[in-house]
């Protein structure tokens, strides 16, 4: 932030009196007695965990059924001729079951991928080529994952046209303007059912519905919501479903795609090889990680209601600890239509990257893991018309089963303490407090 | 509920309870506490004999898991977490 004040509009004497006032002694006192505590000091341990978007640990008792097909029962579960093939075979089926019976589907609907970005990757070009030649038209909105969006970038390279919708500014796509969007010539709408930066929950079955109405394949990428949130693709008319292992407490590098038989959804596969999974997915299924899968998605299903008040409880701690403490406090997105584990809050005149590198001590981002790396604001942000100061200064709490009230206490004081000592350093603070408008300032160009 | 099976359901309480105490990894065992003391409270009106053996059954075959995985813990065990060393340095 300092550096965009490389020259200060002079009509504003006000603003010089408040950078004067950093370097007065009086200030300094207040800084190291109100907060004592050292910005450079080492902690003792190791981080907390605090980012559930990102990726969830493993729990112990899907870890528990995965450990006898690691080390036992290693047979190719397509190996038709031998008990170590069935016995493997006869796990992946359970596995499926199981993830079939999370979502209301059909086990035959489930099919095994190495994630979400796969899974998606299927849906959108799977669907896209395959009726490619009468309709070559997809919808998608803005702030979907990247996966979702590079695929359809790629069919766009491929001559289709793709209508990428705007969200409203709590994040939830316009119905009346996808209706609107739709045409004979779409063959897919593809929109995620919550957003992982900013947990905003879509309405699912709104959009299934309209989607059914219109003749046109529903595509929803679920997933930061499978396993947190009630979701039937019969109830919801889902014809397409990516689900991943490692955001509900499974294996990484598993998850599935749900396609509809009846009625028949039908992909162009973009993996050649054996025809393993129907042919869609060809590959050896690992059996240790669908096993694994099979068994988050159990232990989700069985412990939904029980996980989600605990997630809203912790959410509603976490809130309401750092707003009664600090003022200035924005909430991205939609703070009801939301998935209460995701908590993306921006906190005005502080940069982003200074308070997540203050707050070492817990692991936190400031978006999606994918696009952490760079310093651009997020998209999703963005899309949603948050001002850029506000988009750097926005900061994730990701929250989970097995996130526990003290990491809440702990990571809302540590954050409310930075928080306040990086505005008593900041010049754009100082003039806020003496009643200066930010917005009307024209600083120069640089 | 008989006696015999109260006194079981008891010691079956307090035998999750510790071996859930023995799992290092601070998240995990913080959750199975909670988890079978809710589990415990949620099923304390049980009156159908069927349901609570089923329960007593699930109980028992979660008791394993929870020692299975305290060792696994306890031989891949990390620091521990920031929270838990600030505890343990106030005392």
């Amino acid at each position: 932030m300092f550096r965009y004040i490389t020259k200060i509009n002079p009509s504003i004497p006000k603003c010089l009196q408040g950078i004067n006032k950093i370097v007065s002694p009086k200030n300094e006192r207040s800084l190291s007695t109100e907060s004592r505590f050292n910005i450079k000091e080492d902690f003792d341990g190791r981080p907390l965990y605090l980012d559930a978007q990102a990726t969830t640990p493993l729990d112990p008792r899907v870890l528990d059924t995965m450990l006898p097909y690691l080390t036992s029962y290693y047979g190719n579960p397509h190996s038709r001729t031998h008990a170590y093939g069935w016995e493997s075979e006869a796990a992946v089926e359970k596995g499926r079951e199981q993830i079939a019976n999370l979502i209301g589907a059909d086990p035959k609907e489930i099919i095994f991928t190495s994630g979400a970005t796969e899974s998606n990757n299927i849906a959108v070009k799977g669907v896209g080529r395959f009726y490619g030649a009468k309709k070559k038209h997809v919808i998608t909105t803005q702030t979907e994952h990247k996966c979702v969006l590079d695929s359809c970038r790629a069919l766009e390279g491929e001559g289709y046209r793709i209508t990428y919708l705007p969200v409203q500014t709590n994040g939830v796509v316009c119905l009346e303007e996808l209706e609107k969007a739709i045409t004979p010539e779409t063959s897919l709408v593809s929109i995620m059912a919550v957003n992982n930066e900013i947990g905003v929950k879509q309405p699912i079955s709104d959009i299934g519905a309209l989607c059914k109405k219109h003749k046109v394949f529903f595509h929803t990428d679920a997933a930061q919501a499978v396993g947190k949130i009630p979701l039937n693709v019969n109830e919801m008319n889902i014809d397409l479903m990516s689900i991943s292992g490692h955001k509900l407490y499974g294996p990484k590098g598993v998850g599935a795609i749900y396609i509809r038989r009846r009625p028949r959804v039908r992909v162009e596969a973009i993996q050649s090889g054996g025809g393993q999974e129907r042919g869609i997915r060809s590959g050896t299924v690992p059996t240790p990680l669908a096993v694994g899968m099979g068994a988050a998605c159990e232990i989700a299903d069985r412990d939904m209601k029980y996980d989600h008040q605990w997630v809203e409880k912790l959410s509603k701690r976490l809130i309401e600890n750092i707003t009664s403490k600090v003022t200035h406090v924005i909430r991205n997105g939609d703070p009801i239509e939301t998935y209460p584990g995701c908590v993306n809050l921006s906190f005005a005149y502080v940069e982003g990257e200074s308070l997540l590198m203050a707050l070492k001590d817990i692991a936190l981002s400031s978006g999606s893991a994918c696009t952490s790396a760079s310093l651009e604001p997020s998209y999703v942000l963005r899309a949603i018309g948050t001002d850029e100061d506000l988009a750097h200064s926005s900061i994730r709490f990701g929250l989970g089963r097995f996130t526990t009230i003290e990491e809440v206490d702990y990571t809302s004081k540590k954050c409310v303490q930075h928080v306040t000592r990086l505005r008593e350093m900041s010049p754009l603070w100082e003039m806020v407090q003496e009643g200066v408008d930010i917005k009307t300032i024209q600083w120069s160009q640089h | 509920m008989s006696t015999t099976s109260k006194v079981q359901v008891i010691n079956l309480y307090r035998s999750l309870i510790r071996e859930s105490k023995k799992i290092p990894a601070y998240n995990f065992r913080n959750y199975a506490v909670r988890k079978i003391r809710d589990t415990f409270k949620e099923n304390k009106g049980l009156t159908d004999p069927n349901r609570i053996s089923q329960q007593i059954a699930e109980a028992q075959k979660n008791l394993e898991v929870i020692k299975r995985q305290a060792l696994i813990g306890q031989m891949y065990s990390t620091d521990k977490l920031v929270i838990e060393t600030i505890r343990t340095n106030k005392r």
